[in-house]
């Protein structure tokens, strides 16, 4: 299973991906990096955002969770406890 | 308290300058399914989804004219609480007859369709596992359920099954929510991959077939009819909204107990039921579909030369021929002056912009109906071609 820092680390390389995200842009992303504020993403490219997520990590990550997401910091927890939960 | 829609004021005001808003256009008259007046301008309505042209059938108005008389203009609260009508009987029985289900439930519009239905369906320990393209009822029907929400890539059997093999393990119920015929491009689900998937996964299906009831399929009972897989579809979803002409919506399902979505679909519960007149006219317009399949072969006919005309011409457009025709464009305010000027030549079609649209494309939405004439078709082809090469768009001046 992967560590909260691997898990931190794939979610900056997905974030590289996305349209609107200048490479300073994800230079700039720490755990508390706001994913709609700083990122510049608005709803539906969010729920893309998640999708990309999902297949990096081979997970699914449930929309209504999503509402409770609003860093990076909570999106790696988030991805963490899930896979703990899948291994367990 | 308007505020936080400072952005959309702002892109509003951007639309104004540009010309004519594109989102609060209003036509001096409806002259005929495929023709309106517009600021004293006769237009050719290439952007209504009235594919069937039944808007100004004779039948479908006398119908809706003497219900009207008859039991008056509406019904002044919903079924639950005020009962219900011998009209909305009368459809419901038409609407399973159509689609050779048991059973069938009328919404009064599309939109609540969606929401009332998987709302209802899809409780709190369920998962829904929706399209990524979806419509925005779809998306709103499932924040109004209590379920967790997956959403799969567009059209792709494969993912859909991945993330369903990811849920195996948890509880609850996983409903497939797909759509026959998607409305920004007019492209098709695989939808025999799609039962597929569901089959071997356990999972329920739900197609919305708002797009493709009356368009595709022999007998017009839309893609699941084409896939040859009505046995796998669990619930079916439609709107009269657009080849029947009127509105309002319904469900459609075989399974045991289905009665029991009346008393727990809140969409269905707290709002007015469909007055009579618009039960009547839907119920006739079922009719006419059935007893005129030519209609959907002139629909066809009229889709099929406009993609190919404008696929000639150069434009980049959906990946089949179907009766949405959209053409892609790069960019916003490149849509915007497409169709101020192709309003200006009289050629009315839909501007969908992103984030309303996939991959954020900017496009110019055509639908097509079988009420127009191959002369419409013509001019609505030659006037996208001008204003295309005008705007450099195709022509000569790209392949230079």
């Amino acid at each position: 299973m992967p560590s909260e820092k691997d898990v931190n680390a794939t979610i900056v390389a997905v974030i590289r991906t996305l349209d609107g995200v200048t490479p300073a842009m994800a230079d700039a992303v720490t755990p508390e990096t706001n994913i709609l504020r700083d990122l510049n993403l608005d709803s539906i490219a969010v729920m893309d955002f998640i999708m990309e997520l999902e297949t990096a990590f081979n997970t699914v990550i449930p929309l209504d969770t999503v509402a409770e997401i609003a860093t990076v910091g909570d999106l790696a927890r988030a991805i963490t406890a899930e896979q703990a939960r899948t291994a367990a | 308290m308007l505020g936080k829609y400072a952005h959309l004021t702002q892109s509003l005001a951007g639309l104004r300058a540009a010309g004519t808003n594109p989102f609060t256009v209003a036509f001096d008259e409806i002259l005929s399914p495929t023709s309106a007046r517009l600021n004293g301008q006769t237009v050719v309505l290439l952007g209504t989804n009235n594919y069937l042209g039944l808007t100004f059938d004779e039948s479908c108005i006398e119908t809706a004219v003497s219900a009207l008389q008859t039991e008056g203009t509406g019904t002044t609260g919903s079924r639950i609480a005020n009962g219900t009508y011998s009209a909305h009987v009368a459809l419901e029985k038409q609407v399973a007859s159509f689609l050779g289900r048991q059973d069938a439930m009328v919404f009064t519009t599309g939109y609540q369709a969606n929401l009332g239905i998987m709302a209802a369906l899809a409780g709190r320990d369920d998962h829904l596992l929706l399209d990524a393209d979806s419509h925005a009822s779809i998306y709103d029907g499932s924040r109004l359920s209590e379920a967790q929400v997956t959403r799969f890539r567009h059209n792709d059997p494969d993912d859909l099954y991945r993330r369903l093999k990811f849920l195996a393990d948890k509880p609850g119920d996983k409903l497939i929510v797909v759509e026959g015929i998607y409305s920004m491009l007019g492209d098709v689900a695989p939808l025999a991959e799609f039962a597929a998937v569901k089959r071997e996964t356990g999972a329920y299906l739900l197609v919305d077939e708002a797009h493709s009831l009356g368009v595709l399929g022999e007998n017009g009972r839309g893609l699941q009819e084409v896939a040859g897989v009505e046995a796998d579809v669990d619930f079916v979803v439609g709107t009269f909204s657009k080849s029947l002409g009127s509105i309002g919506g319904f469900c459609a399902s075989d399974m045991p107990g289905f009665e029991v979505l009346r008393v727990a679909s809140r969409a269905y519960m707290f709002t007015a039921s469909m007055p009579p007149s618009i039960a009547a006219s839907v119920t006739q317009a079922f009719k006419v579909m059935a007893a005129k399949p030519e209609l959907r072969r002139t629909l066809m006919r009229n889709a099929d030369a406009l993609y190919q005309g404008l696929s000639k011409a150069g434009f980049r457009l959906g990946p089949t021929p179907s009766p949405i025709v959209s053409v892609r464009l790069t960019s916003p305010e490149l849509a915007v002056a497409f169709w101020n000027k192709l309003l200006a030549r009289g050629l009315y079609v839909n501007l969908a912009l992103p984030p309303a649209t996939p991959a954020r494309e900017s496009l110019l939405r055509t639908s097509v109906s079988a009420a127009h004439s191959e002369a419409d078709i013509r001019f609505a082809v030659d006037a996208i071609t001008a204003v295309g090469e005008e705007l450099g768009i195709v022509g000569a001046a790209v392949v230079a």
